[in-house]
């Protein structure tokens, strides 16, 4: 298991993951700015994400999709609020409707990653802060990746091994 | 769909924006405290302090009860309780997010395992 440390706060409604990962920051930022790659990720098997709009400048917005077992869709946002490649990258995000305007209320959340060396050098310790609006925003969240379990993520392990062979 | 917003539950977490009102939330969890003595834990004033527990009444956080003199204030278990459920599962959503981001890295490095079983 990568996780190193998790730190959660149900008064402030805070998430902190830690994670170390076997390799280098270079290649672990691709898995944010690389859209191919996030989708490759982000969501489950079962919900997975598709990226439309993927610009991440300062003020730009990133627009994405995930799409359930039975077709319906629910569409989510990301407003970049500073980028510092290839070590921090802070977003507001929150959910939007089909037409990408959010419906945020009261607000988006804010998520805060941030990418440094393991002391070997040859990993990357990758930090996710999470802070959410609201506890409607929480459920929501989960509602968009409900469907995830064990046999789906094993079969998108096995996609992923078979294609790069 | 996604589940819609929840205007109680809105209130009830945008109460807790204002660091001071957590604060008064985490010493109410435990045990009932005096709006008097948790006006004497902060740089504020009595009503100050009196207008942060009435926010936090108002969206459901924490009770108030009269006791002679005294408002004893006590946090909302219930609350609390749910916002950590939501989070214990969204650690888990990240959880997997790494998982897949693991699986995605080792596939950089296809022909490893093969190495590490080839006898020669």
């Amino acid at each position: 298991m990568t996780v190193t440390s998790v730190e959660k706060d149900p008064v402030a409604l805070t998430l902190t993951i830690t994670s170390e990962l076997a390799a280098p920051v270079d290649r672990a930022w691709q898995l944010w700015t690389d859209p191919r790659q996030l989708e490759r990720w982000w969501g489950p098997p079962t919900y997975p994400a598709t990226f439309v709009d993927h610009d991440l400048s300062p003020g730009a917005r990133v627009s994405y999709f995930m799409t359930g077992p039975s077709g319906d869709k629910a569409y989510g946002y990301w407003d970049v609020v500073a980028v510092d490649p290839p070590h921090r990258l802070e977003v507001r995000d929150g959910f939007a409707d089909d037409s990408g305007e959010p419906t945020d209320t009261p607000g988006p959340g804010v998520m805060i990653v941030t990418l440094t060396e393991t002391a070997d050098g040859a990993g990357t310790v990758m930090v996710i802060e999470s802070q959410f609006p609201s506890a409607a925003e929480m459920e929501q969240l989960l509602a968009m990746g409900q469907e995830e379990g064990m046999v789906a993520a094993l079969s998108q392990i096995e996609a992923i091994l078979a294609d790069t062979a | 769909m996604v589940v819609g917003s929840d205007p109680q539950a809105d209130r009830l977490f945008h109460a807790l924006a204002d660091a001071t009102r957590r604060d008064i939330v985490r010493h109410a969890l435990g045990a009932e405290h005096s709006v008097s003595s948790l006006a004497r834990r902060y740089p504020v004033s009595f009503a100050a302090v009196q207008k942060h527990v009435a926010v936090l009444e108002g969206a459901g956080l924490v009770t108030k009860r009269r006791h002679g003199r005294e408002q004893l204030v006590t946090a909302d278990v219930h609350a609390i309780r749910r916002a950590a459920r939501l989070l214990d599962e969204l650690e888990q959503l990240w959880r997997d997010r790494i998982g897949r981001i693991e699986d995605l890295l080792a596939a950089d490095h296809p022909t490893e395992t093969q190495r590490a079983g080839d006898p020669r």
